[in-house]
Parts: C-alpha cells; structure tokens; sequence
C-alpha cells in the first residue's frame, strides 16, 4: 500500500466518523433539508467532472466530459438552491399579514373571549 | 509536490471544511441557512481553485474547455429550473434525481479515467485500483437505481412493488457479473469488461428498486444517497482528491444514519425492505378487533365543538394530508385555534412523508412555525394532556397495535394518539394502511371517525369553528 493511499483512506475513515457525530445531532425537524444539502455537497464530483478536461483529446474523453459536468453542475447548483428555498420556510414564528397591526388587534380581542366561555 | 499544487490542496481541504461546518450549522432550523451558505461558499471555492488549475495546466484544449463549459451551464440551468419550480409535495422525486446525477457522474469520472489509461502508454494495470470498480458498480446502481425511485414517487412507474419472476436470481448474477468482471479488470486491462460492470451494475440498480413498495421510499432514498456519497468518495480516491474523499465520506455518513432512522421508525430491517414485500413470511395472529365493534362518525359541526372548547389540540399529520395538498387548509385551522388562545402543536411520526422529515418542510411551507412541529418522543408524553388528538392521513403510525406483540407492526414506534381525552380521525374509509392490518384506535371509544377526504374536512373544520365562535 503506497503512502497516498494510507493518506487518503486515513481522510475518508476520520471524514465518515466526523459526519456521524455531527449529523447526529440534526433535528428530525430538519431531515430533509439535511439530505439536500448532502445532496448538493455530493456535487463535489463536479470537481472531478471538470479535472476530466485536463487529460481529454478525444471524441470519447469529450463525450464523458460533457455528461459528467451536466450531471454534476445540476446536482450542485439544484442542491443548493432548493435546500435554500426550504431553510427559508422554517420560521420561528408565523409570518405576519401585511399590516402587522390590525392582526394583533385581533388576537387581542380575541383573548378576552377565550376567557369568557 | 510543487508549492502551486500544495497550495491548490490547502484550498480543497479549506472547502471540505465549509462542509462540514455548513452540516454542523443544520443542528438547528435557526442557523441551518447560515450552514446552507457557508456550504455553497465551500463549494464555489472548490469549483473555482479547480478552474485556476486547468487554466494554470494549460493543457486542456479549446474543445476541452467548450464541452466543459456548455455542459455545466446547460447543467446548472436544469438544476436550477428544477430547483425553482419544484412543489414541496416532490421533494423525495428531486432529491433522488439529484442522488440519481451525482452517481452518474461519479461513475463518469472512475470510467473516463479507466479508459484514458488504458489508451495511454504505460497501460492501466498499474493505476486500477478496487476505488475504480468500486465507484464505477456503486455510481451506477445509484444512477439507475435513484431513476426508478424518482419514477415510482412521481407516479410514472407504479409505486406498488413490482414482483419479477426470479428477480432474486437475476439480482444475484447480476451481482455475480458485475463483480466477476470487476475482479478481472483488477488483473486484465480490458474494455468490454469495464462495460460489462456498467451494464450489469446499471440493471441491479433497476432491479433493485424496481421490487420495493411506494411507503419504503424514505428508507430507500436516504440509502441510494449514501450510495451516492460512498461513489464520490471513491471517486476521490480514483483521482487522489481529498475534496471528494471528505465530502463523499460526510455524506455517505448522512444518507446511513438517515437510513438506520428510517428503517428503525418502520420496525424494518434494511434487507426485509430490499427483498420487498411487507410481513411475507410472517405467520401473524390475528388483531383483536373483531366486527362486532362500534365505530363512531362524527360531522363537521360536533367536531368544530370539540375543537373550539378544548384547551390543548395536537395535530398528527401523516402521507394521506400531504397528498390531499391540505397542509395549507390545516395551518389554517390551527391559526383560527390559537387566536382563541387554544395550545395547537403537530405530532411528527419520523416516517410521515415521502422522505426523512418530509412532513416538517409541507407544514412550513404552510407558515406553520417549527418550534410547534415536535418529534414523536418529545410529543409522546403530552397526548395524556390533550383535549384532543386530530388524526389527520396518518394509519399506522397510531395502532395501538404495535404496543402488542404478534401483529404486522408490532414494536414499531407509534404516536401515543390513544392517550389523549378525545379522538378525532380524519379519513376517507375504513380502508387499511401500508401495514394491511385494522386500526384498533379507530375503534376506541373516545374516537371519532370523520369520513371526508383531507382537504374538504379540515375546510370544514375551520368554517364551522369559525361560525361557532363567530
């Protein structure tokens, strides 16, 4: 086994164990959006896609170039913006109607009733 | 290493730690998109230092940099068109055609370099190592694999498991195939053998998926996404990247945890769910309800009385609310609640949706706020407390049944729904869940049964608190 080597699966087991404990500790709440983030941190390979373009000179180097960039470039960029687009969701709180005020004048009036009944 | 090659990996090691402090910023839904961004800043930094690497090589040519470039940006717009305009209902469909993508082009990368080197002087013996084939079988049973999955979730290929005569068998040479002719390219340099492993290897994934119900999905999804990440990991192996190799191996991390979660939540081993098919084999007793039990329905306007003089509603949400599209109907009614001062939270069984947390993104999407969406052993003890417990699409998730042994769900963790004061079911008919098996909280005496689709009743609902309380 050549030093590289040892290196490299060195990275991978102490990578793998830091996303165990760190995922771990993702709340059910954010499962989804966790795997699209996964999803688009796998959009990584379009680093290896593009690498492809420094050794290719032919027909077949060209064609497999071509695939693997649009295949990785839809992974990255589609991963990101949806998991964007769904971390936006998550609100603390619901989101107030245009004119905030007249909403909590509503639930201000709303109050007392509940203490009626 | 030159000083300009080491400086190229510091900054591939710089993005590998975005990564990680991007996933480790999604502990909470209040920094997640501050996770999301360092991660994307991770990623351009990749993309970026790997550009001033081609540039700085000098030895890509003008066609080169033309197929590159075309084909990322005819692939960032895809990605970007679907990403825009998907509906939250499709997420599982997106998230596996991108699983589906990264696979592929994992693969892509351990075929090109196979072929490059097999056509250079030195020959490929020397440099193909078990990270090619292991890339080049797991990418593209991903590839495949994620296809299927997508298909079966958005309705194109039925999500019914489909039962081929044999398939094991075929599954099994297969395998036998694709690994065989792995072994040989280890000790042969040999193209048809390297086609071999990708045909093969393309046909297990199909076949693998192809058998596996439409209610398993989320167990197969979170799977497939490891897949994806162990594939870029070896393909970081294949071109010594230890960009590829970090974030391979986080999200090979993720997609297993994710899928021991899953597959836990369902009371399901990996393989029962690989081999398809629910309970076969099992010889199981039969449930005690028999047909001589009282089943109460109820109508709008008693179910509104419920509601509005209760003092804490939880909400279980399951699959059957989400495909009526009536999360937006629901967030609504428990607007309409709480502005009367009534405690509404949402009961969140791990496996309602279509994918891990699936149900948390449809109802925030509806507005409603995440501190109100509780996992189930959070929410558990609370049922004891609730006026009423308003089963909206969920089944299986609140059989008691489980609680007992010898039933198709026994030991699945269920939502305590039984607990609560009173019951209101939201359902269209008395007809069974995944699990096949009657519903013994349907016939409890403190439930009521509302027969209407999900959307129609929950705007019933909400009309007729709304009159009553005027």
């Amino acid at each position: 086994m050549s030093t590289a080597l040892v290196t490299d699966l060195t990275i991978f087991v102490l990578a793998l164990l830091v996303g165990i404990e760190v995922i771990g500790k993702v709340p059910a709440t954010l499962h989804t959006p966790l795997m699209s983030a996964a999803n688009s941190i796998h959009g990584i390979v379009l680093v290896g896609a593009l690498l492809i373009g420094l050794t290719a000179h032919n027909v077949v180097g060209y064609i497999l170039a071509f695939v693997a960039a649009f295949f990785a470039a839809a992974n990255v960029v589609g991963g990101y913006v949806v998991t964007g687009r769904m971390l936006k969701m998550f609100r603390r709180k619901p989101q107030v109607a245009a004119p905030a005020q007249p909403q909590l004048n509503g639930q201000a009036q709303d109050r007392p009733q509940e203490v009626q009944r | 290493m030159n000083t300009f090659t080491t400086n190229i990996q510091l900054v591939y090691i710089l993005a590998a730690a975005c990564f990680v402090i991007g996933l480790h910023l999604m502990n909470s839904p209040a920094t997640a998109r501050r996770g999301n961004q360092v991660s994307t800043a991770g990623m351009i930094i990749a993309v970026v230092v790997t550009l001033i690497l081609l540039i700085h090589d000098g030895t890509v040519t003008a066609a080169g940099w033309t197929v590159l470039i075309v084909g990322a940006l005819l692939g960032s717009v895809v990605g970007l068109y679907s990403a825009r305009t998907v509906q939250m209902t499709a997420m599982p469909q997106l998230v596996s055609m991108f699983n589906a993508v990264g696979g592929g082009a994992a693969a892509l990368v351990a075929v090109y370099g196979y072929i490059h080197d097999e056509s250079a002087p030195g020959g490929v013996l020397g440099t193909t190592s078990v990270f090619t084939v292991l890339d080049v079988i797991i990418g593209s049973v991903t590839f495949t694999g994620s296809l299927i999955a997508a298909g079966k979730l958005q309705g194109v290929i039925t999500g019914s498991p489909v039962m081929i005569k044999g398939g094991r068998a075929i599954n099994l040479a297969l395998a036998v195939v694709a690994l065989g002719s792995a072994a040989f390219m280890l000790t042969t340099a040999s193209l048809p053998a390297l086609l071999l492993v990708v045909l093969a290897s393309l046909a297990f994934g199909v076949l693998m998926v192809l058998p596996i119900g439409g209610a398993d999905m989320p167990v197969v999804i979170s799977l497939l996404n490891a897949f994806t990440g162990t594939a870029v990991a070896m393909a970081g192996f294949v071109i010594q990247n230890w960009a590829l190799i970090i974030a391979g191996a986080l999200v090979g991390a993720s997609g297993g945890i994710l899928t021991k979660l899953m597959a836990d939540a369902m009371n399901r081993s990996l393989a029962n769910i690989i081999m398809g098919g629910f309970g076969t084999g099992d010889s199981l007793v039969p449930t005690a309800v028999t047909g001589d039990v009282q089943i109460r329905s109820i109508a709008a306007d008693d179910a509104a009385i419920q509601l509005a003089y209760a003092s804490k509603v939880i909400i279980v949400p399951g699959y059957g609310l989400a495909a009526a599209q009536a999360q937006h109907g629901v967030a609504e009614l428990a607007a309409v609640l709480e502005s009367r001062g009534i405690e509404v939270s949402y009961a969140i069984h791990p496996v309602a949706g279509r994918m891990p947390g699936h149900m948390n993104v449809l109802l925030a999407e509806a507005n409603v706020p995440y501190p109100q969406l509780k996992e189930m052993d959070e929410i558990n003890p609370e049922f004891a407390r609730a006026d009423v417990a308003l089963v909206i699409g969920a089944n299986d998730v609140t059989n008691p049944a489980a609680r007992r042994p010898g039933t198709a769900i026994s030991g699945m963790p269920i939502l305590d729904v039984d607990q609560a004061k009173s019951i209101i079911v939201v359902k269209r008919s008395m007809g069974h869940g995944y699990a096949g098996i009657d519903n013994e909280l349907y016939t409890n005496p403190k439930t009521s049964m509302y027969f209407a689709d999900a959307k129609r009743a929950v705007a019933e609902m909400t009309a007729a608190v709304k009159t009553l309380v005027g």
